[in-house]
């Protein structure tokens, strides 16, 4: 269906673009400001595939 | 109308972001947000600002969540009560089956990252909100037992859980009775609406205590919980959370409530009739304020910490 370009329907599907693209962006900050968060705090840093043991041997 | 005109607002009708916004009840989530920030401030346990603020967000989007699965699951009686029509479902702006793609996605989504930025009892009590609110309340009760308020305000109930667990890792005394005091609450809250806004239940055919009950009963239910919510408030006043600040505010309001609770139960419908239903519509107005000021103590206790002059 067509429609005239001044139409709502634009309006709307700018602001669900937009909206969109805010809510991935503000999600990429704040897996990164927790990622930092997490490494400064000295948390667990590795995933829950690696072993206590793994870890300590790799320092060795 | 004809079927054509409802198939071209259907093709029209493209929802907006504010929309989709709409279907995670933005007021109720402000309420989650702020009880389950105090569970996590009041806690003994500091938590990393960046993880605190990711936390209260996550546990935020998965009571969106779960909005929009009640959403999606009661459009039917949506369509029928005045307070819901405006809703993005019934009034036409968004489809059924969008609200439980969104309300599924951001379930999982949330519960994920929880578990991810805190801990598992968090993501764990966060996944067993989301069931609580929408298969046991929303799908199951709701619909078949006048208790129906009780079991909704437990799913209200566990934010502030939630934060504790964030914070400590665990449960503890102090998120349990910050559990009751929105649990016992949500239902005197609920009930004195119900009062005001008499059809519209009965119109949508859900079984509210008002109309299987009787308005009497409703006044003597109202009451009860409100006796029983003051003993909470004031058992959480003698915890580790609690203080002689948060102690006088709660002292105070409750026996506000009790007072307004009181009035309720004594006088009939034919006396409310005359007055515009006066002392409930305060008694609603109060109950807002209550629950807001309460954990707002609880915050202002913890805040007083610092400077010697927080707890007993």
């Amino acid at each position: 269906m067509n429609f005239p370009k001044e139409h709502e329907i634009y309006k709307r599907r700018m602001s669900r673009n937009l909206g969109v693209g805010l809510v991935l962006a503000a999600f990429i900050a704040i897996v990164f400001g927790l990622t930092i968060a997490k490494i400064n705090n000295g948390g667990q840093v590795q995933g829950l595939d690696h072993s206590g043991g793994t870890v300590t041997e790799a320092n060795q | 109308m004809s079927d054509v005109t409802i198939n071209t607002q259907a093709q029209e009708g493209e929802a907006s972001f504010g929309d989709y916004f709409a279907l995670l009840k933005p007021r109720v989530m402000s309420l989650v947000v702020f009880t389950a920030l105090v569970g996590l401030l009041v806690a003994p346990v500091g938590v990393h600002p960046m993880v605190a603020f990711s936390s209260i967000l996550f546990i935020a989007v998965g009571g969106g969540a779960s909005g929009a699965l009640n959403m999606w699951w009661d459009a039917d009686i949506d369509r029928k009560m005045k307070r819901t029509k405006s809703r993005p479902i019934p009034s036409g702006k968004v489809e059924e089956s969008e609200a439980l793609g969104l309300g599924l996605t951001l379930s999982v989504f949330a519960v994920v990252m929880l578990g991810l930025a805190s801990n598992l009892l968090a993501a764990g009590l966060l996944a067993f909100t989301i069931f609580f609110y929408v298969v046991i309340y929303t799908m199951w009760l709701k619909r078949i037992t006048p208790q129906n308020i009780v079991i909704g305000g437990a799913a209200g109930a566990f934010p502030p859980m939630i934060g504790w667990a964030v914070a400590t890792g665990g449960i503890g005394i102090e998120s349990v009775l910050m559990f009751m005091i929105t649990f016992m609450w949500t239902p005197p809250h609920f009930w004195a609406l119900a009062l005001f806004t008499k059809s519209d239940y009965g119109d949508a055919k859900v079984p509210m205590l008002t109309v299987t009950h009787g308005r009497k009963s409703t006044r003597v239910h109202i009451l009860v919980y409100t006796f029983i919510l003051a003993a909470v408030c004031l058992a959480t006043g003698v915890t580790s959370i609690g203080g002689p600040f948060y102690m006088t505010v709660a002292v105070v309001l409750n026996a506000m409530f009790i007072k307004g609770a009181f009035k309720i139960w004594r006088r009939d419908d034919a006396a409310a009739e005359a007055d515009n239903y006066l002392e409930e519509r305060k008694f609603f107005k109060l109950s807002l304020l209550f629950l807001f000021v309460h954990f707002g103590a609880l915050m202002g206790e913890a805040a007083l910490a610092p400077f010697g002059l927080g707890g007993w």
